[in-house]
């Protein structure tokens, strides 16, 4: 039964993880059907902008909750504005082209951003430095459930609830879901396309930021190429739940955490990778559209 | 006249130019900043402060984003005309070096050349010729699905170990040879692609990408994984292919050494190996020439035009959707069993998802579904690293940049979409040619 | 034919005899479509039967796919024009071929003399077919290139390659002047009597369809609510009803 708890436990852990990148990927196929095989990288970014970040903000006297979320703000700001950058430079100019066009220069985005960070850091692993100050009250319940387990779960619940709440009562979420059902139709109605475009990548930029961050705490390290591994499994999960839809890259996420988390600990930890792609191809062949995805019906 | 070609022929507004190129500068000297400029020590943590590469930053910035916004107004004025123009089915130089009375003279000089090369180059080059004749098999095998049919996969790289690791396992363990293994190679890959087929060719385009990438990586996992391939270890000295048994190094090198400018350490089974790889690239392509300009092919096409249509036409299209993905494997599976008797050691870091995206670059870079575009794309993309070796770091970097750069600018390929089309003319049998 | 909670069609009975000319009229959101692609295996039908007569004997259509119901005899066109526009206007109609081919990855590997005769022949019968409608000199042309009122007439050739015993016609005048919907007119009598099949088109152009029709069936909320002659429909005050509202 501990193991049972304790794989429960690191399996909402990697779900919540995973859904603050899936979050990204989700919103930006709902908007302009594109694979943002760069967002993988971003969150890698997020993680070392975070770092770099928490040394000189310490340097500078900060500590405790201050540093941990000024280093969370500055590492969602970077990672918004290379979200933006990397959406002006590598796929507007191509959202009236091919299919596959946009999906190599994403590629290749990946790719460039990837070695970018290997060339400009470090090809070794950095250690992280757990950020987050010790909790008091978790103290007896310490060896069950440890505080960077407990702060990951509460900000993503935290920002998932403030996602849903732009997404369903502001103006842009009103124009986002506007653009992702009928872009041309929105155009006409006013709505500033490009802006709203950007808007979605700065909001799955920053989210998957802080879940760098986050990670870093809890991993106490991080490399170059953790962006390409997270992607591939939070793009997964996205895609699991129904790619474009919100709720569904939530559901996805935990979903493949949890199975991680069970096949990890129940059958072996060497196949731990392949459990999200074979559970990928199990459910797609049973649910084309992912789990809450819409089967659609075509109009001929 | 609309506004825009008003401002064109005004001329450029220097003051909004010199200002957004200035704006993009600082910008991207604040985003690189950080990781740019800060250098963390991987041991003691402690920062290193490079200021000197925030000014390249700003520097290069400033003038590569007024070259870059020039580019792309160039580009969308091109297009904003050619939407308009009537388009004909584009010829390129290739088209004319192809089309003229020469070509066959032409090809076979080239065809003499390199059957003449092993003589006398040394063995690195013939190494690398080999490795190129490889990747230009998988390119033309993945063509057929991507180009032809427009199936994306992102996974081929999965049929590719597939057929290696058959023809090591199988000689490892087993001692079986190359010619036996060939074609049991290609049928195991043939087996999985189809496996694989059934029950994914029914997902939409982008879900189909997702799946086979995750296809590719259950295999290089299982491949690392499990105790018959011996994971990371690999499988070593699978042997080169044979002829009669012979000892070519002992019985045939001393013998041309005397005639023909040969390097001595021109390792024979290499040169042997250079020649069935040149047969089978010269097959491949009368192969994939063949099938583009049959009923086959046409049905692919079809597909990927437009689906709906395809089927209203009578075609079935799960089963043009699996032949040519299976096709596509099959090709994978045979430049696996050459490219593990090629190296003699293989192991899953040599198939990774990095491998599938080369090759899908080599389709979509060199120019999609057109045979003289996948060959050059191949022969670019192996050769070039190879005379670049001075970047060998910024290697993967301007990779990752071109990929961006030709899908903005050249989305077509190098060589823009060569494709035959079936001339037809009247009262003559029908000619195939290029119009 | 439901789509979930919404029902599309509505015990909609047809019945369409050997080389006729039938038209289903309607207003939109009638369930026209809906009904062409039910019967050509788009949609599946969840209720009902479709029983194409052959010379071999009647053949149920239900839950067939679109190709195999093609390979029986029914083709189609489509509402907004679904052709391969980067091949040229032969290749299409050799695509059209397809289903009446048999050469298949061997004799594509191969080039058998069979498969080559077969080749030469089909190209033979699609530039044939082209010429005698009038697209003769386009063969070459890209698809993509020609005017429109050509690509509706490409689209109803492509069709015939298939050599079908029935041909449904969706929306086949839209977008054409008067001119045109005159050659149009011409064009299906010609198909009917040359090719020897049945005709059944949608349209909204009311003179074409009374000058063309033998009968009319006329939909409205996926119901069938009038069928008869062209002198019978115009005067069914449920016709008008639909069409124009209220008794005008």
């Amino acid at each position: 039964m501990e193991l049972f708890r304790d794989l429960f436990i690191s399996g909402l852990t990697k779900g919540s993880i995973y859904a603050l990148i899936a979050l990204g990927y989700t919103m930006v196929y709902g908007i302009i059907a594109l694979i943002n095989f760069a967002h993988g990288e971003i969150y890698m970014i997020g993680a070392f902008t975070a770092l770099i970040a928490s040394v000189i903000l310490g340097q500078l006297g900060l500590a405790g909750w201050g540093l941990l979320i000024s280093a969370g703000a500055v590492a969602a700001i970077y990672a918004a504005m290379y979200g933006l950058t990397v959406e002006k430079i590598a796929y507007k100019p191509l959202r009236h082209s091919s299919r596959i066009a946009p999906l190599i220069s994403a590629i290749g985005m990946s790719i460039f951003l990837q070695n970018y960070v290997q060339l400009a850091q470090t090809p070794n692993f950095l250690i992280f430095p757990d950020l987050v100050p010790e909790i008091d009250f978790l103290a007896p319940i310490a060896h069950i459930v440890n505080k960077n387990q407990l702060i990951i779960w509460l900000v993503t619940i935290f920002l998932m609830a403030a996602l849903t709440l732009i997404v369903k009562h502001t103006r842009l979420g009103l124009a986002m879901r506007a653009v992702a059902q009928d872009r041309d139709m929105a155009r006409l109605s006013g709505v500033n396309i490009d802006r709203v475009i950007s808007a979605t990548f700065v909001l799955g930029s920053a989210l998957a930021a802080v879940g760098g961050l986050l990670i870093g705490c809890y991993m106490q390290q991080i490399d170059f190429y953790i962006g390409f591994l997270a992607g591939m499994k939070a793009f997964t999960a996205a895609v699991l739940g129904g790619i474009g839809s919100i709720p569904g890259a939530v559901l996805g996420a935990l979903v493949l955490g949890f199975a991680e988390s069970f096949a990890a600990g129940y059958i072996s930890s060497d196949y731990e990778d392949v459990v999200a792609f074979v559970l990928l191809i199990l459910i797609l062949i049973v649910r084309p559209g992912g789990l809450l995805g819409q089967t659609q019906t075509q109009k001929v | 006249m609309t506004r825009e070609s008003a401002h064109q022929t005004a001329g450029l507004n220097w003051k909004r130019e010199l200002a957004l190129s200035l704006l993009t500068a600082l910008w991207l000297g604040l985003l690189t900043g950080p990781l740019l400029v800060c250098r963390l020590n991987p041991t003691d943590g402690s920062i290193v402060y490079r200021w000197p590469l925030l000014f390249y930053v700003a520097g290069g910035g400033f003038i590569l984003s007024s070259v870059w916004r020039l580019l792309l107004a160039r580009r969308n004025l091109r297009r904003r005309r050619a939407e308009v123009a009537l388009q004909g089915p584009k010829r390129t130089w290739v088209d004319l070096l192809l089309a003229s009375r020469r070509r066959c003279q032409g090809l076979w000089l080239v065809m003499l050349f390199l059957i003449s090369l092993p003589f006398w180059a040394s063995p690195y080059t013939v190494n690398i010729l080999i490795t190129a004749l490889i990747y230009i098999t998988l390119g033309l095998g993945l063509n057929i699905v991507v180009g032809v049919s427009g199936l994306l996969n992102l996974g081929y790289v999965a049929f590719y170990a597939i057929g290696a690791y058959t023809y090591a396992l199988l000689n490892y363990y087993f001692g079986l040879g190359f010619w036996l293994c060939l074609p049991l190679g290609a049928l195991t890959a043939t087996i999985l692609g189809l496996l694989l087929g059934f029950p994914v060719l029914r997902l939409k385009g982008d879900y189909l990408a997702i799946v086979t990438l995750g296809f590719g990586e259950i295999v290089r996992l299982l491949l690392t994984n499990m105790e018959v391939t011996r994971g990371p270890r690999g499988l070593a000295n699978i042997s080169p292919p044979g002829l009669f048994g012979l000892d070519l190094n002992a019985l045939v090198k001393p013998r041309l050494l005397t005639w023909l400018p040969l390097d001595p350490n021109m390792d024979m089974n290499k040169v042997f190996l250079f020649f069935i790889m040149l047969a089978l690239v010269v097959l491949t392509i009368l192969a994939v020439f063949r099938l583009e300009n049959s009923r086959l092919g046409r049905a692919w096409l079809a597909l990927r035009e437009d689906e709906i249509a395809c089927q209203a036409m009578g075609i079935n299209r799960v089963r043009a959707k699996l032949t040519a993905f299976a096709l596509g494997a099959t090709w994978a599976g045979l430049a696996g069993v050459v490219f593990a008797s090629q190296v003699t050691f293989i192991n899953p870091t040599s198939f990774t998802f990095m491998q599938s995206v080369m090759i899908l670059s080599i389709v979509v870079l060199g120019g999609m579904g057109s045979i003289p575009g996948v060959i050059i794309g191949a022969l670019v993309l192996i050769l070039l690293p190879e005379e670049l070796r001075a970047f060998a770091d910024y290697r993967m970097l301007l990779f990752g940049a071109a990929m961006v750069l030709m899908m903005v600018f050249r989305p077509g390929g190098l060589i823009q979409s060569v494709r035959q089309v079936y001339l037809y003319q009247p009262a003559q049998p029908p000619d195939k040619g290029q119009s | 034919m439901s789509f979930g909670g919404l029902l599309a069609l509505d015990q909609v009975d047809f019945q369409i005899g050997a080389g006729s000319i039938t038209a289903l009229i309607g207003p939109n959101g009638a369930g026209k479509t809906t009904f062409f692609n039910c019967l050509t295996g788009i949609y599946i039908p969840t209720s009902g039967t479709i029983t194409l007569n052959q010379p071999s004997g009647p053949r149920q259509l239900h839950g067939l796919r679109p190709d195999q119901v093609t390979t029986l005899g029914l083709a189609r066109t489509f509402q907004n024009i679904r052709l391969f526009n980067d091949l040229t206007v032969l290749e299409n109609v050799l695509i059209g071929c397809h289903c009446r081919m048999k050469a298949g990855l061997l004799g594509a590997l191969f080039r058998d003399r069979k498969t080559r005769a077969e080749e030469r022949a089909m190209a033979e019968f699609s530039y044939q077919l082209l010429d005698r409608y009038g697209l003769g000199g386009a063969a070459n042309e890209l698809t993509k290139n020609l005017p429109y009122g050509a690509q509706r007439r490409l689209e109803i050739v492509r069709a015939l390659a298939t050599r079908p015993s029935l041909l449904l016609l969706d929306e086949p005048a839209a977008g054409l002047n008067i001119g045109e919907t005159r050659e149009l007119e011409d064009l299906i009598h010609i198909i009917r009597e040359r090719e020897s099949l049945s005709v059944l088109l949608i349209e909204h152009d009311m003179s074409l369809v009374m000058s063309i029709s033998e009968q009319i069936y006329v939909m409205e909320y996926g119901r069938v609510i009038a069928r008869g002659t062209p002198e019978v429909i115009r005067n069914d005050s449920r016709v008008i009803q639909a069409y124009l509202g209220e008794e005008a």
